[in-house]
């Protein structure tokens, strides 16, 4: 039961970075391919209309590790405690950017807000997960030892930079499935231009990071293939399959990260204090009535937001 | 200051800002919803021009109620660490159901409805909007679960330090949360209404789009008045249960010092809080016995008188709250609230028979009003929240025990001053944006969201 809970929560922290991941893209990247007012609007619309549904799957990560890892939110949060505080900060503003950019009179303060609340938790995501992780200083009680600078370590920096890199890449491909003329082109360029950096920072980091066991390796070959074909895919014009690829290399990302981890869900720096998927999880009695919800709802809720991707399917010409 | 105290300001201060938003949302989205079916059914333009003018201004709303919950969601595990430790197993079922039946439904369908005029079939259109608003209440009672279990627990057991849950059933149908769902939505449409109202008012001072904004106040007006009556009810149930479950709240929002019976409805009183008694006291009689118990003669315990049990009960410390700040928060929840219902008796009244009332004093107070509610519901919370201190977890964990205990005071000093500050500001944004797109005013012929040329992309 609590080996389900972990593959959950992977499958919520995937859902969450292959959607919101293009959305932080489109934000980085929107001061680079939009010229003039009216393609940054249509840069905004491609995500306008889904990019709070991605952020909910943030929203249930948190609530599902709440409530089948209590031990593991707890320590988490409270040790990442500045981290995310910035996190929540770049996700108000451009949250709010989002929602008042076309709103109001000068647009200029708004994109700013936009571009940084994008940027820095595709960063911050990377530095902490690197974290997550590769172990951290934590006592007997679980609590978190380390400052601030602990997790600003060499290491987490690259997941940070991977990440960044990454998400942007994502971004340049959804932009240029969504868009015509212009923008698709400049997206598309982007794409050819970031696409190899990732693939060589991205494989970097996950070398790094290792592991003895042999699915954590064919995982990431996978999601080396899967940039890979992205790039050429951009390379010949085919921008559903480049979007495909690059969707598949962030689930090989989470689920190598995961891989990695299991089955701890937190790893200490002195494994006798780590956080496992059993000393953190919640009794079999709650475990079993999440399940149903889980198994219940979470098929819903991919049904109507694949609706919705549906009916917003044409793209958007940058008039 | 140490670290309990700014988090405690912290959480205090984000919620209630997180509750500005709230209560405005969930009255206001099912109001547009109805506009929109109003006008699916008559076609008559003016209902249009409704749905489009308020949920515009629901839209910008919605956007702050967003983005203060994430920070919501976070703080119980940055702030809270030891608490979320202990009550995970059974607090976090309510809140992970939230995000998964709740949050994504408002979410999606509200980005749905947003651009999905020209895209969807009227009908479909229509739904997305009644799903959203729906979805928005759904999440309202999942919440309030979560804070009923903080008032009352049941359904769980204490093992091994920590609480399980035993009884998702009984978590989900607390007899608190029954009474206080209603009282929380009541609340909320009172205050969608009087913001409904208060606009309107502005426009017809004016006499500017009399013909949309005429219906638009009647229609206010009658939610309020129900929505008042619906406080009332559901405030005086929750006050009895409140009495039997936390006797030591109740005792300290009427500066009852010591166990009485008949006991008076406090109006007005200065305490003394040193000695556990009160200098002036000026009372309804039997008004509180019968808030209370229904009775005349009903027993009622005193401050003085429960602490002593509670030291038998729980051992020696300090079980009594802020009495000033239940006290006052408490009158003036009902009192703001009452005040809101007044103005809308007055407004039914002046506008009966098709007529408008003359002269601007009732729509300068009706615009003033607009912030009526809104006191209510934060005292409303800072009663309720405060009422219960020293406990988090009422019976079971103090709040002192529940903050986290590695996070140090400089953190916590940054994000309240980091969290405060941006709130403050973002605050004021939206204030002016509400002021711009209401001084627009209803368009004349509503105009779908601007649409690029189609080609397939997927
Ligand atoms: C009685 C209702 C109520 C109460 C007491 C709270 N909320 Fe809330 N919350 C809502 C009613 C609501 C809502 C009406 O559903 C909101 C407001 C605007 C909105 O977008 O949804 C919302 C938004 C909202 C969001 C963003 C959802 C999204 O992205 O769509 C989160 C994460 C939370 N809330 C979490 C919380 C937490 C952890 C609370 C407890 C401290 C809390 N809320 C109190
Ligand atoms: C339904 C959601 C909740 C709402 C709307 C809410 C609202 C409030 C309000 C209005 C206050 C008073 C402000 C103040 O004292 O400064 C408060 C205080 C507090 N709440 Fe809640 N609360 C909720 C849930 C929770 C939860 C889940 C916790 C878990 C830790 C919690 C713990 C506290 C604490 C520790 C305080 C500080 C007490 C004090 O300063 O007196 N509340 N809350
Ligand atoms: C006659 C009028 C009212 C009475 C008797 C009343 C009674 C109460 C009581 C007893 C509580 C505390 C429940 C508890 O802690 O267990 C409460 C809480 C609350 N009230 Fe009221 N109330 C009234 C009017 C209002 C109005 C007009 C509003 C807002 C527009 C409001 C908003 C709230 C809110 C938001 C809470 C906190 C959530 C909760 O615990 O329900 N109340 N009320």
């Amino acid at each position: 039961m609590e080996t389900i809970w972990f593959l959950l929560i992977a499958v919520l922290w995937t859902g969450y970075f292959v959607l919101e991941g293009f959305d932080f893209g489109v934000g980085i990247l929107m001061p680079f391919v939009a010229r003039d007012e009216a393609q940054r609007r249509t840069v905004v619309q491609t995500i306008g209309p889904v990019w709070d549904g991605n952020e909910v799957w943030l929203l249930v990560a948190g609530g599902a590790t709440f409530a089948a890892f209590p031990e593991w939110y707890a320590t988490l949060f409270s040790g990442f405690y500045l981290p995310l505080f910035l996190i929540l900060l770049a996700l108000i503003l451009r949250g709010v950017a989002l929602e008042y950019r076309n709103k109001s009179d000068s647009q200029k303060g708004w994109d700013r807000a936009f571009f940084w609340g994008s940027l820095g938790p595709a960063v911050l995501w990377g530095v902490a997960f690197a974290n997550i992780v590769a172990g951290v200083p934590l006592d007997a009680d679980h609590e978190y030892t380390g400052t601030l600078f602990t997790l600003l370590n060499p290491f987490a920096l690259l997941g940070g930079v991977a990440t960044l890199l990454l998400f942007a890449s994502h971004g340049a491909v959804f932009l240029a499935l969504r868009t015509t003329g212009e923008l698709r082109e400049r997206a598309r360029k982007i794409a050819r231009v970031l696409g190899p950096l990732t693939i060589v920072v991205a494989a970097a980091f996950l070398v790094l990071l290792g592991s003895d066991k042999p699915a954590y390796w064919v995982i990431t070959g996978v999601a080396a293939v899967a940039l890979v074909a992205s790039l050429l895919a951009t390379v010949r014009g085919r921008d559903g399959w480049a979007f495909t690829g690059s969707a598949l290399a962030i689930v090989g990302l989470v689920a190598a990260l995961f891989t990695s981890l299991f089955p701890n869900v937190m790893p200490a720096l002195d494994p006798a204090n780590s956080l496992t998927i059993t000393n953190a999880a919640s009794s079999p009695y709650t475990l079993t009535v999440m399940t149903w919800v889980a198994v219940i709802f979470t098929p819903i809720v991919l049904i109507y937001q694949g609706w919705t991707y549906w009916v917003f399917r044409r793209r958007l010409t940058g008039a | 200051m140490d670290v309990l105290d700014l988090s405690r300001w912290q959480f205090g201060i984000t919620t209630v800002y997180h509750f500005l938003f709230v209560p405005l949302t969930i009255g206001l989205s099912i109001l547009v919803a109805a506009w929109q079916t109003a006008w699916y059914r008559t076609k008559k333009p003016e209902y249009l021009r409704l749905t489009k003018f308020f949920g515009r201004l629901l839209l910008i709303n919605f956007a702050m109620g967003v983005v203060t919950g994430i920070v919501q969601e976070f703080q119980f595990g940055m702030n809270w660490s030891d608490y979320s430790r202990f009550v995970g197993d059974v607090f976090g079922a309510p809140l992970a159901m939230e995000g998964l039946m709740a949050f994504f439904l408002e979410s999606t369908f509200l980005g749905l409805w947003i651009f999905g005029w020209d895209k969807l079939p009227p009908k479909v259109h229509l739904a997305t909007i009644w799903t959203a608003a729906i979805g928005t209440n759904i999440s309202a009672y999942f919440i309030l679960a979560a804070n009923s279990w903080m008032q009352h627990p049941v359904g769980y057991r204490i093992n091994n330090g920590r609480a399980e849950l035993t009884d998702i059933w009984a978590v989900l149908t607390n007899p608190t949360t029954l009474v206080t769902f209603p009282h929380v939505i009541f609340g909320a449409f009172l205050t969608a209404a009087a913001f409904v109202l208060g606009v309107g008012a502005w426009f017809l001072m004016r006499k500017k789009q009399v013909s949309i904004f005429r219906p638009a106040i009647r229609g206010a007006l009658v939610v309020a008045l129900v929505s008042a009556a619906g406080v009332s009810f559901t405030g005086h149930w929750q006050a009895q249960l409140m009495t039997e479950q936390q006797p030591m709240k109740m005792a300290a929002a009427e500066a009852l010092w010591d166990d009485e019976r008949s006991a008076g409805f406090s109006l007005f009183a200065v305490g003394d809080v040193e000695n556990g008694r009160n200098h002036i006291n000026i009372q309804v009689p039997y008004g509180l016995s019968i808030l209370a118990t229904n009775t005349l003669d009903g027993e009622v315990q005193g401050i003085n008188d429960i602490q002593k049990r509670y030291e038998a009960l729980y051992g020696p410390g300090d079980y009594v709250p802020v009495v000033g700040v239940a006290y006052w928060s408490f009158r003036f929840m009902i009192g703001f609230g009452m005040l809101a219902a007044g103005l809308a008796l007055i407004g039914l009244w002046l506008t009966r028979k098709g007529r408008l009332p003359e002269g601007p004093w009732f729509y300068r107070l009706a615009i003033l009003g607009i912030g009526l509610p809104f006191v209510a519901n934060a005292m409303g919370w800072i009663f309720t929240e405060m009422g219960r201190q020293p406990w988090t977890v009422f019976g079971l964990m103090q709040t002192a025990a529940a903050v986290s205990p590695g996070v140090d005071i400089t953190s916590v000093a940054i994000t309240l001053v980091g969290f405060t500050l941006v709130y403050a500001i973002l605050a004021v944004i939206e204030v002016r944006l509400l002021l711009k797109f209401i001084k627009l005013g209803a368009e004349e012929e509503p105009q779908a969201e601007p649409e690029a040329a189609p080609a397939l992309s997927y």
